[in-house]
């Protein structure tokens, strides 16, 4: 039975009751736990509106019990303009993947970040296309077998990785954006905390923030998911270091609990 | 309110100030860009949102996350920026909200060029986007219609949650007529029963234009095309000149029907009993009207400055009834009245064209004027 | 009935000012009126021209192939426009912009050195208000005070200044064509 002293889990109440629909071992959910922890510890819940993107989170708006809107491909920091400059008020996220906010997206998410556009981005990066079947992304690491790299990423023809966390740190409209990972409790941690501080930033108007967060798709990587937690630790975090790439001064006086 | 000189381009963004434009998201392309300059000093002079956005595609996507929160929201463009418009504009007919969108048209296809260009009827009325979408068109002929009508499309937008799309040239956006503006109307925050604001002591909403079970997509068509019947019977607009007697029936929009309009009078000047249709909103299309007067004209003479796009709605509405003429200039090029009064002489002289498609006799006898 | 004048020279002429002008004139003569320019990189140092139709009713189209008055402010305006003002249209052209005399016989065509005048009221930019000026001398779609009101009432307020120059120029251009055609 359990009673408030034995209870160690409960879903937070910016969840709805939907079961997600990702794969076993994807920590797609852990990023949705943590965002939706941080709106209701912020007590966000109700001001806030989503931007869903196109990928294996296009449904994420039946996860969060928040207002939500479902952008076209790659589009959702547009969309989010949209929605914050009539409704300035109001909390507005993203949530995107890497094809989507790296390839596709890559006009709208450099133009809201040089815009200082007050929004929050929550970025996954998995390194590949999850939904469409596994191709290769933006982020797919050099020599990578994907199934559109079927010889591993050759960087002579297919280009190399782009480091968005590091690139966006460098406009002057970012107040916070930050690469964490979600492949171990000490990590994870690390990254509800960053949430939470892009989350502030946006509450405080002190511009854009983002958080990169450094997942797994082990159904698209053959992986089993604790081979794929290794593989984000082993070979993603070299090529994509885990770091703070821009805290601006206002963003730096936010003392944040740990919770 | 008086009359003043408006400019067709800044006419439109302060009817758009009027009507309660809360917020605006466009890009520089000529010949619109007075409608992005006048509104970049307007918006934030009264407090509203403006952004120059990064492209169309951005722009676009502004105005839908805009839109999705209820407020009154426009872009506007010139052809090759329309284009790139039309992933978002099928995303916002998907998701039935409200938006309005102006087209200031310029020759094309491509880059084309810059002149006045009626060559994306087709797109506007009958295409662009991917998907079964309906959508209103408007097509003002001059600055007092482009006014009115703008105020018009919030309403019409808000009414049936449809786009509304404002069609005109780039002449129009750059001729000044005297013209009254309406009076300033507050910005009304309203209470759509869809929109997406935040969840405040409401159960939470969702928009989206994503359907995944093809049965719920099919019924979100059906009850499109329900919606764009009530359009259908209610919104037909169009101006008439000269028909009650006319025996030869011309019929143009916007700019090629104020062109046509000083033909027709020049005709009736010569005797001719000739009378000028100028469809107001080309979709919906006045089809019933045209399917009227084809019971008893001797025919009908379609003016475009296009390669005869309005035309096949003209011989949808005749279905065969009369002979169906046409007499266009496409590519940015304006007719002068002179050549359309050509063309009504030539029709009341009996030479109605030969082939079955009126196109094609047009396309021959213009072969002698364009190799030049 | 409706009344077309077509104003032609190089960009920077002042071309588009002076037939918005007219057009104020005329919509404060409670008429009718429409004010069209030819656009784009055409205005940039080369041609430009507007064509500004005054009437009692609903203006069709907006342009017109044969104008019943021309301002020519230029030679290769008074080319092209010079066969195709309206049979006893009138025609007004900047003298000091031309080397050729009229070839048409049925026009009342002015030839005014609007370079010279303007220079002598003390700015070169007035040689549109000069030409405008000779327009209704021989081309009265509107009174010359009418005009001057226009004028008055809708320069822009930063330009105010120079409105005593403006009204000179029209009054000079009127006086000097009136000259030439009144007996």
């Amino acid at each position: 039975m359990v009673t408030p002293t034995t209870l160690v889990y409960s879903r937070p109440q910016a969840f709805t009751d939907s079961p997600t629909h990702y794969c076993p071992g994807c920590t797609h959910g852990v990023a949705h736990r943590l965002i939706a922890e941080v709106l209701e510890e912020m007590n966000l819940i109700s001001r806030t509106i989503g931007v869903a993107p196109v990928g294996c989170a296009v449904f994420a708006y039946n996860y969060f019990d928040t207002d939500f809107v479902e952008a076209p491909h790659g589009r959702a920091p547009a969309m989010a303009t949209g929605i914050k400059r009539v409704l300035p008020d109001r909390i507005v996220f993203t949530y995107q993947g890497d094809g989507d906010l790296a390839s596709i997206g890559m006009g709208e998410i450099v133009h809201a970040a040089a815009r200082g556009e007050n929004i929050t981005v929550i970025f996954i990066n998995n390194a590949n296309y999850g939904m469409t079947g596994g191709q290769m992304a933006p982020t797919t690491l050099p020599g990578m077998k994907t199934t559109s790299s079927p010889y591993g990423r050759d960087v002579e023809t297919q280009g190399y990785p782009i480091r968005m966390a590091e690139m966006l740190a460098t406009l002057d409209g970012v107040g916070y954006c930050v690469r964490r990972s979600l492949h171990d409790p000490k990590n994870i941690r690390l990254a509800k905390k960053a949430i939470r501080l892009a989350f502030e930033t946006q509450l405080r108007g002190l511009g854009f923030s983002l958080v990169e967060l450094l997942s797994t798709c082990p159904t698209n990587w053959g992986m089993s998911p604790v081979e794929a937690l290794r593989f984000v630790e082993e070979r993603m975090i070299p090529v994509f270091p885990l770091g703070d790439y821009k805290v601006a001064p206002g963003v730096a006086q936010i003392t944040v609990r740990n919770t | 309110m008086p009359k003043e000189l408006w400019k067709g381009n800044e006419a439109i963004a302060e009817a758009a100030v009027r009507a309660g434009l809360q917020a605006y998201f466009g890009y520089p392309i000529t010949p619109q860009s007075e409608i992005l300059e006048y509104l970049a000093r307007r918006m934030p002079e009264l407090g509203r949102a403006f952004v120059q956005a990064e492209s169309e595609l951005g722009a676009i996507n502004m105005v839908y996350g805009a839109a999705c929160t209820g407020a009154r929201v426009m872009t506007s463009s010139s052809s090759p920026g329309i284009s790139l418009m039309m992933e978002g504009i099928s995303y916002i007919a998907g998701t039935e909200v409200p938006a309005v969108i102006v087209n200031v048209m310029r020759g094309g296809p491509g880059l084309g060029n810059i002149a006045p260009s009626q060559a994306d009827y087709n797109q506007a009325v009958h295409g662009g986007g991917h998907g079964d979408y309906p959508r209103i068109v408007l097509a003002p002929a001059s600055v007092q219609e482009a006014i009115d009508l703008t105020a018009l499309a919030f309403d019409l937008a808000e009414t049936y949650r449809m786009i509304c799309m404002l069609i005109l040239d780039g002449s129009l956006g750059q001729m000044m007529e005297p013209a009254e503006m309406p009076e300033m109307k507050p910005i009304v925050q309203r209470e759509f029963d869809w929109a997406v604001t935040g969840a405040m002591n409401r159960p939470r909403r969702i928009l989206s234009s994503i359907y995944i079970d093809p049965v719920a997509e099919e019924v979100v068509n059906f009850r499109l095309a329900k919606r764009w019947q009530e359009v259908q019977v209610r919104e037909v607009r169009y101006k008439e000149y000269y028909l009650d007697d006319a025996e030869i029936v011309v019929v143009g929009f916007g700019t090629a029907g104020r062109i046509a309009l000083s033909a027709v009078r020049a005709a009736r000047a010569e005797g001719i009993s000739v009378g000028l249709l100028r469809p107001v909103t080309v979709s919906p299309y006045p089809y019933s009207v045209i399917e009227e007067l084809a019971k008893h004209v001797q025919g009908f003479l379609v003016t475009e400055m296009n390669m005869g796009q309005m035309f096949d709605d003209v011989r949808l509405a005749v279905q065969g009834r009369a002979p169906v003429e046409f007499y266009g200039r496409p590519g940015g090029v304006v007719p002068f009245p002179d050549e359309i009064l050509a063309e009504i002489r030539r029709l009341a002289s009996g030479q109605w064209s030969p082939d079955p498609d009126a196109r094609l006799s047009w396309q021959k006898r213009m072969a002698s004027v364009i190799q030049r | 009935m409706q009344k077309e004048i077509l104003i032609a020279g190089f960009g920077g002429q002042g071309i588009l000012f002076a037939g918005q002008v007219l057009a104020y004139a005329a919509m404060d003569a409670g008429k009718v009126v429409t004010w069209i320019p030819s656009y784009g990189p055409e205005m940039r140092g080369g041609t430009a021209n507007c064509t500004v139709v005054i009437a009692d009713e609903e203006i069709g189209s907006p342009w017109v192939l044969h104008p019943m008055a021309v301002i020519a402010m230029n030679l290769p305006s008074f080319n092209k426009y010079e066969p195709l003002v309206q049979p006893r249209g009138a025609l007004v052209v900047n003298q000091n912009m031309v080397d050729r005399p009229a070839r048409r016989t049925d026009l009342t065509t002015v030839f005014i050195p609007g370079n010279e005048i303007a220079e002598e009221i003390g700015d070169r930019r007035l040689l549109n208000m000069v030409m405008l000026g000779s327009l209704l001398a021989v081309f009265p779609v509107l009174r010359l005070d009418e005009v001057k009101a226009a004028l008055q009432a809708h320069l822009p307020e930063k330009h105010k200044r120079l409105l005593a120059q403006n009204v000179a120029a029209l009054e000079r251009g009127y006086a000097q064509a009136a000259g030439i055609t009144v007996p």
